[in-house]
C-alpha cells in the first residue's frame, strides 16, 4: 500500500522557534489517519504546509507520489486535496446551500463569458450541483438551514457544513482539522458516522487532527502522535495508549492514564 | 410654462448625471460589493475614460495634438478598453495588497493620473481642459436633445444592470462573494483568488471609464476639476454605501438619491448672499458626511441591503408544495 500523502523531513521555524523538526510520516492510501498531540506540537502548521498555505523551510510533501513543492492551495485542491479548518472559515454572508455549491471544480459558470452567453449550459450544470448540495445537506441533517446565512450557524453546525464542503467533490484525500471541536456528543456520533460513510463510499483517504480520543479510537488507524514538531509514536490506538512517551508528552511527566483516554 | 420647462430641464439633467454616477457605482459595486476590493481611486479610471473619449472624438485642430475627430461610439468603446488596460496593470500590481493598503495604492494612482492630466498639456490641454467634445443627438431641437441623452444614459444603466445581475447570480458571482467573505477558504476549495479579483477589478474599471466618457460627452467639455476625488471617488463611495453594497439596485438608487440631495443643496446655497455661498459649499460636504453617518446608523447595510440569490430550483419546489 503506497502513501497518498508522504511527509518527508519537513522543518519549519518561526524566528528561533522550531515548530516542525524534520517531521516525517505517511498517510496510507485508503486509511483514516489520526494526528494527535499536545497543543503546540505543530499539527496545524503541518496541515497548512500540506495544503500549500505555509511554505516549509526544508523537506518535501508527496501527494499521491508527486512532489507538490511550491503548489498553491487552489492547485492542490485541483490535484484532489480537500480540507477543513480548525476555526471554521465559512462564507458568512452566503447561504449554507451556496457554501456547498461554490465547491465543485471547473464550473462553466465561473467564466464571465459563459455566465453571460451560455446560460442554458450553466443552468443545467447548476441543477446537478444543486442536487448534490441538497443531498449532502440531507445526509448532514442541515437541510432545514439551507437558506440560512452561514454566519448564523452554531459552531458545531459550521463544522458539519465544512465537512459537507469536502463532500461536494470526490477528493483523493481530505484533511480534517479538529472536526469534533465544539460539536456536542450526539452530533459527534453523527460526525463519526458521516466520516465512516464517506470513507466506505468514495475510497477517499482522511487525515484527521483531533483532541477527542474516543473519535480517534473509533475512526483512525494508524494514529500518529506528534510532540514538539516531531513524530513521537505511530501505530494502532491501543499501542499508542500504552506508550509511556506519549503519556509523558501529554501530561508533561510520566503519569498514569492519558488525559482524554 | 417657462417655469415648467425649466423644472423639466432641471429634472432631466439631474437624472442624467445621477445615471452617470450609477454607472460608476455599479462598477464600484462589482469591485467592492461583490469582490471586497477597496478601490479608492475611482476618479483615476473615470479620468482615463473621460480623456480617452474626449481626445479621440474632439474635432481636429491644426497645430494641436488634441482631437482626432473620430465617431463618438469609437470614443466610448476605446474609453472602456483603455480603462480595462489601466485596470489590468493597476490590478496586477496592487491586488495582492490587503484592503486598506489597496485603498492607499489606488488613491495614489488616481492622484498621479490627475497630476499627469494637469501637466501634460500637449495631450490634455492642461487646466484649460478639452472643449468642443461632440455630443450625440445634437441635431434635435431644444429639450429633446437632453431627453435623448438621458435616454442613452438610461439605456447604458439598464444594460449594465442586466449584465452585472447575470454575473452576480452566476457561479462567477458566487465565487467572488466567497473570496470576499473568506479568501483562504476560497483558495482551499480550488478558486484562483488572484485571477477572479483581477477580473472583477478590470470589469469595474471598464464601467468607471464608461462613466467618464458619458460625462465628457454630456458636458462637451472635460477638465482636471472633473476628476477631483471629492466628487468622483468619495461621493461615489457614499452613494454605494447609502444605496447598499452587493445590491445592484442599491447601486442605482444610491447615486440618484444622493445626487438629488447634492444638487438640491447647491440650489439652496445659491440663494445665499455671496459671502455665505463659499461657506455654504463646504457645508454641503459636511451634510453629505452627516447623511452617510445617519444612513450607516439606521441602515448599516444600506437602503437596499444584500440579498443572497434564490437557488435555481427554489421557485419550482415552492410551486409543488403550494
Amino acid at each position: 500500500m503506497s502513501a497518498i500523502i508522504a511527509v518527508d523531513r519537513i522543518t519549519k521555524r518561526y524566528g528561533g522557534l522550531t515548530v516542525l523538526d524534520a517531521c516525517s510520516f505517511e498517510v496510507p492510501r485508503g486509511s483514516i489517519t489520526g494526528l494527535i498531540g499536545p497543543n503546540g506540537a505543530g499539527k496545524t502548521t503541518l496541515f497548512n504546509i500540506i495544503a500549500g498555505v505555509t511554505r516549509a523551510d526544508h523537506g518535501r510533501i508527496l501527494l499521491d507520489g508527486a512532489d507538490v513543492a511550491g503548489k498553491k492551495p487552489h492547485e492542490l485542491f485541483q490535484l484532489g486535496l480537500a480540507r477543513t479548518f480548525q476555526i471554521p472559515k465559512e462564507w458568512t454572508r452566503m447561504t449554507v446551500l451556496e457554501n456547498l455549491m461554490v465547491v465543485p471544480r471547473q464550473q462553466a459558470g465561473e467564466g464571465v463569458l459563459a455566465a453571460w452567453f451560455e446560460r442554458g449550459r450553466v443552468r443545467r450544470e447548476e441543477m446537478a450541483i444543486l442536487r448534490r448540495a441538497e443531498a449532502t445537506l440531507e445526509i448532514l441533517g442541515l437541510s432545514g438551514h439551507r437558506a440560512a446565512l452561514a454566519g448564523t450557524l452554531s459552531g458545531g453546525q459550521k463544522k458539519l457544513m465544512e465537512l459537507g464542503r469536502t463532500m461536494m467533490v470526490d477528493a483523493k484525500v481530505v484533511l480534517l482539522d479538529e472536526p469534533g471541536a465544539g460539536v456536542n456528543r450526539t452530533l459527534l456520533g453523527d460526525l463519526a458516522q458521516h466520516i465512516e460513510r464517506l470513507h466506505r463510499g468514495h475510497a477517499t483517504s482522511f487525515c484527521i487532527i483531533e483532541h477527542d480520543m474516543d473519535l480517534i479510537a473509533r475512526l483512525c488507524d494508524p494514529v500518529i502522535v506528534m510532540a514538539e514538531g516531531r513524530v513521537l509514536a505511530e501505530g494502532k490506538m491501543a499501542e499508542i495508549k500504552a506508550d509511556a512517551r506519549v503519556r509523558a508528552a501529554y501530561l508533561g511527566a510520566a503519569s498514569p492514564g492519558m488525559a482524554a483516554a | 410654462m417657462n417655469a415648467l420647462v425649466g423644472y423639466g430641464e432641471y429634472a432631466v439633467s439631474l437624472l442624467t448625471i445621477g445615471g452617470i454616477y450609477a454607472v460608476m457605482a455599479l462598477g464600484l459595486n462589482l469591485q467592492w460589493g461583490y469582490g471586497g476590493l477597496f478601490n479608492a481611486g475611482v476618479s483615476g479610471f473615470f479620468a482615463v475614460g473621460a480623456y480617452a473619449s474626449a481626445i479621440l472624438t474632439a474635432p481636429v485642430t491644426p497645430g494641436h495634438f488634441v482631437g482626432f475627430g473620430l465617431p463618438i461610439i469609437v470614443g466610448i468603446v476605446s474609453a472602456m478598453l483603455l480603462s480595462a488596460v489601466v485596470g489590468w496593470f493597476v490590478g496586477r500590481i496592487c491586488l495582492r495588497l490587503q484592503s486598506d493598503y489597496l485603498a492607499m495604492a489606488t488613491i495614489g494612482i488616481a492622484e498621479i493620473l490627475r497630476l499627469v492630466i494637469d501637466n501634460e498639456i500637449w495631450l490634455t490641454n492642461g487646466s484649460r481642459g478639452i472643449v468642443a467634445i461632440p455630443r450625440p443627438f445634437e441635431d434635435l431641437p431644444g429639450i429633446w436633445r437632453d431627453f435623448a441623452y438621458l435616454g442613452l444614459v438610461a439605456a447604458v444603466v439598464a444594460a449594465l444592470y442586466i449584465a452585472l445581475e447575470l454575473l452576480a447570480r452566476s457561479p462567477w458571482g458566487r465565487v467572488m462573494r466567497a473570496i470576499r467573505d473568506n479568501e483562504a477558504a476560497a483558495a482551499a476549495f480550488g478558486k484562483d483568488v488572484a485571477s477572479f479579483r483581477l477580473q472583477a477589478f478590470v470589469l469595474g474599471s471598464m464601467a468607471m471609464g464608461l462613466s467618464g466618457a458619458l460625462t465628457a460627452h454630456a458636458f462637451k467639455f472635460i477638465g482636471p476639476d472633473a476628476t477631483l476625488p471629492l466628487i468622483t471617488t468619495f461621493l461615489v463611495w457614499v452613494m454605494l454605501i447609502a444605496g447598499g453594497s452587493a445590491n445592484n439596485r442599491g447601486a442605482i438608487l444610491g447615486p440618484i438619491l444622493i445626487w438629488t440631495l447634492w444638487s438640491a443643496t447647491e440650489l439652496l446655497t445659491g440663494t445665499l448672499p455671496p459671502e455665505w455661498q463659499i461657506r455654504g459649499s463646504y457645508l454641503r460636504v459636511f451634510l453629505i458626511g452627516l447623511l452617510l453617518q445617519v444612513v450607516l446608523q439606521r441602515f448599516p447595510r444600506g437602503l437596499l441591503p444584500e440579498r443572497p440569490p434564490r437557488p435555481p430550483q427554489a421557485e419550482r419546489v415552492d410551486a409543488k408544495e403550494g
